[in-house]
C-alpha cells in the first residue's frame, strides 16, 4: 500500500476512493489547450462492481488499494456467508452473500474461481462463463415428443431451474451458461 | 494544405527545434536536450520572424512535451502553424474556414467527413461562443467574473469539450486573461483575452490568439508563468529575451496552432492519435 499522485494512476490499479476499494477500469490523460493535465477515469467499485466516470487532476493523491485476485476453492455457504479457500495460503476466507449474486446457482463444492481479495477479504468472485451441474430432478421425458424446441423445467445440483431438450434425465452432467443460466449442452461423462 | 497557403499568399518557413529556452507555461514541460530545450511550439521564432518584417508565414514541425500522452496525445507531435498581420479574431475564423474546407475537399472530395460514427461538416461558416457564455450554459458559473483555475479547465473537460463542434467546427472564444499568457486583451472588454480554441467533435484542434506585442506586459506574464513553475517544484526555462527584444517591433497580428495528427485523426477516421502516426512514442 502507498500514496500516489493522480499522474501515477495506470489501468488495473486499484485505489482507495471514500475508504472503498476501485479498479481503474480505463484513464485517459487529457490537456485543455493551455491547461493542466488531466486524469479522465472509468472507474468500477469493486463492491457494488458499479461503473462511472471521474476526472483528477495532477497533485489529487491517492492510496493504493491492496487488491490481488487469487483462486478461490469454494467450500459450503451458509446464514451469510459463502466459505471459500484460498488455494495457495489455504486460509478460509468469506464473502458476503449479498456480494455474490446469483453465483449459488452455479457454485457446488470444491469449484475453482477467481476473486478479488482486499485486505483479506474476498469482495467479489468471477464465475467461469461456463460450468458442469449435474441434473437432480428431472421429469422422464415423454416419448413420442419431437416437436422441435420442446423443452422442460430440471432441477440441477446447486438448485437450479433450467428449461432442457426432453431428452435429458436425471443423472445427467449438463454444461450451463453462467452469465444466462441457460443450458448449452450435454456433458459426456 | 499547402495549397490552400500557397493561395491565401503566404510563405513557408522553417524555425529552429533546438532552442536555448521556451515561453514558460505552467502547464507545459519541455524535454530537454543536452544544454538546450527541444521546442514546445514554433511560436516565439515565428513572431520574431514577423517583427522582422514578414507579412504572413506558416510552418509545419515538429514540437515537445514532456510526459503528454494519452488517446490524444503523444510527447512528439506535428503543429501547423501560421501568422498574419490583422488585428481581430475574424481572420483567424476565415482563414480555418478556407483550410480545413480545402483540405477536406483536396483529400475526400466532399466538405464533410464521417468520423467515429458522425457526420462533420467542413464548410463555412463555423459558430463563434464565447467562453463566458459556454459556461454559463453549460457549467452555470462565469469564468471570467470569478476565475478559479481548477475548476476552469475540470468543467472545460467534462462539461464544455463534449458539446462543441458537433456535426461543424466550432470556436470557443474570449478566454479569461489568465488562462492566455500570450493572448491581446479584448478592448471592448478588458477581462477576456482574443483567444480562441478549435473544436471539432469535442476535440480541440487549434489555438490562436490576436497577439500581444507589449514587452512590459508579456514580461510580466512570463515572470509569473516562471513563478507559478517553481511552486509545482520545477525550474522555469530562462526568460525568452531575444524574443522580447523583438516584440516592440511586433506588427498588429494574429497567430493559431493546429495540430496536424488529431486533423488527419478526422480525416480518416481514426480514434487514437496512435493511428495516424508512423511509430508510437513507445516504439521509436
Amino acid at each position: 500500500m502507498g500514496v500516489i499522485d493522480a499522474g501515477q494512476l495506470k489501468k488495473g490499479l486499484a485505489v482507495l476512493i471514500d475508504n472503498v476499494p476501485h479498479l481503474i477500469a480505463e484513464l485517459d490523460f487529457v490537456k485543455p489547450g493551455k491547461g493542466q493535465a488531466l486524469y479522465k477515469c472509468k472507474l468500477r467499485n469493486l463492491r457494488t462492481d458499479q461503473l462511472y466516470d471521474r476526472t483528477y487532476r495532477s497533485g489529487e493523491r491517492f492510496e493504493t488499494a491492496d487488491v490481488t485476485e487469487s483462486d478461490l476453492q469454494f467450500l459450503y455457504a451458509d446464514g451469510d456467508f459463502l466459505h471459500f479457500m484460498h488455494t495457495q495460503t489455504f486460509e478460509q476466507l468469506d464473502l458476503r452473500r449479498d456480494a455474490a449474486g446469483d453465483a449459488l446457482n452455479f457454485l457446488k463444492e470444491s469449484m475453482v474461481v477467481k476473486g478479488l481479495v482486499y485486505n483479506g477479504h474476498p469482495i467479489s468472485i468471477d464465475l467461469p462463463n461456463f460450468v458442469n451441474l449435474l441434473v437432480a430432478e428431472a421429469e422422464p421425458g415423454v416419448k413420442g415428443d419431437t416437436a422441435a424446441g420442446a423443452s422442460k423445467p430440471v432441477t440441477m445440483e446447486t438448485g437450479l431451474v433450467v428449461q432442457v431438450p426432453l431428452f435429458i434425465n436425471q443423472g445427467e452432467t449438463l454444461r450451463i451458461d453462467t452469465r444466462t443460466g441457460a443450458y448449452v449442452e450435454r456433458v459426456k461423462r | 494544405m499547402r495549397t490552400v497557403f500557397c493561395g491565401l499568399g503566404f510563405v513557408e518557413v522553417e524555425t529552429p527545434v533546438l532552442l536555448t529556452t521556451v515561453a514558460p507555461e505552467e502547464h507545459i514541460v519541455p524535454v530537454r536536450c543536452g544544454q538546450r530545450l527541444l521546442a514546445t511550439s514554433p511560436e516565439l521564432q515565428m513572431k520574431e520572424l514577423m517583427a522582422a518584417g514578414f507579412d504572413r508565414i506558416y510552418q509545419v514541425t515538429r514540437s515537445f512535451r514532456a510526459g503528454e500522452r494519452g488517446r490524444r496525445h503523444v510527447p512528439e507531435f506535428t503543429i501547423l502553424e501560421w501568422y498574419r498581420k490583422a488585428d481581430s479574431l475574424d481572420a483567424l475564423r476565415t482563414d480555418l474556414e478556407a483550410l480545413l474546407s480545402g483540405i477536406a475537399l483536396e483529400a475526400l472530395g466532399r466538405p464533410a467527413v464521417e468520423w467515429q460514427g458522425r457526420t462533420v461538416d467542413f464548410s463555412p461558416p463555423y459558430r463563434v461562443v464565447p467562453v463566458r457564455e459556454a459556461f454559463l450554459r453549460h457549467a452555470g458559473w462565469d469564468p471570467v467574473r470569478d476565475f478559479d483555475a481548477d475548476r476552469f479547465d475540470l468543467d472545460l473537460v467534462e462539461r464544455i469539450e463534449p458539446n462543441l463542434g458537433r456535426g461543424k467546427p466550432e470556436i470557443l472564444a474570449f478566454y479569461p486573461i489568465p488562462q492566455a499568457s500570450l493572448a491581446r486583451p479584448h478592448p471592448q472588454d478588458p477581462d477576456v483575452a482574443l483567444r480562441l480554441e478549435l473544436y471539432v467533435e469535442g476535440m480541440e484542434l487549434a489555438n490562436g490568439f490576436v497577439e500581444l506585442s507589449d514587452p512590459a506586459i508579456q514580461e510580466a506574464r512570463f515572470r509569473e508563468s516562471a513563478a507559478a513553475i517553481r511552486r509545482r517544484g520545477r525550474k522555469p526555462p530562462p526568460l525568452p529575451a531575444a524574443f522580447l527584444a523583438a516584440l516592440p517591433y511586433l506588427p498588429d497580428c494574429v497567430g493559431i496552432a493546429l495540430g496536424i495528427d488529431r486533423l488527419i485523426m478526422l480525416l480518416t477516421d481514426a480514434a487514437d492519435i496512435d493511428q495516424v502516426r508512423t511509430f508510437a512514442p513507445d516504439e521509436a
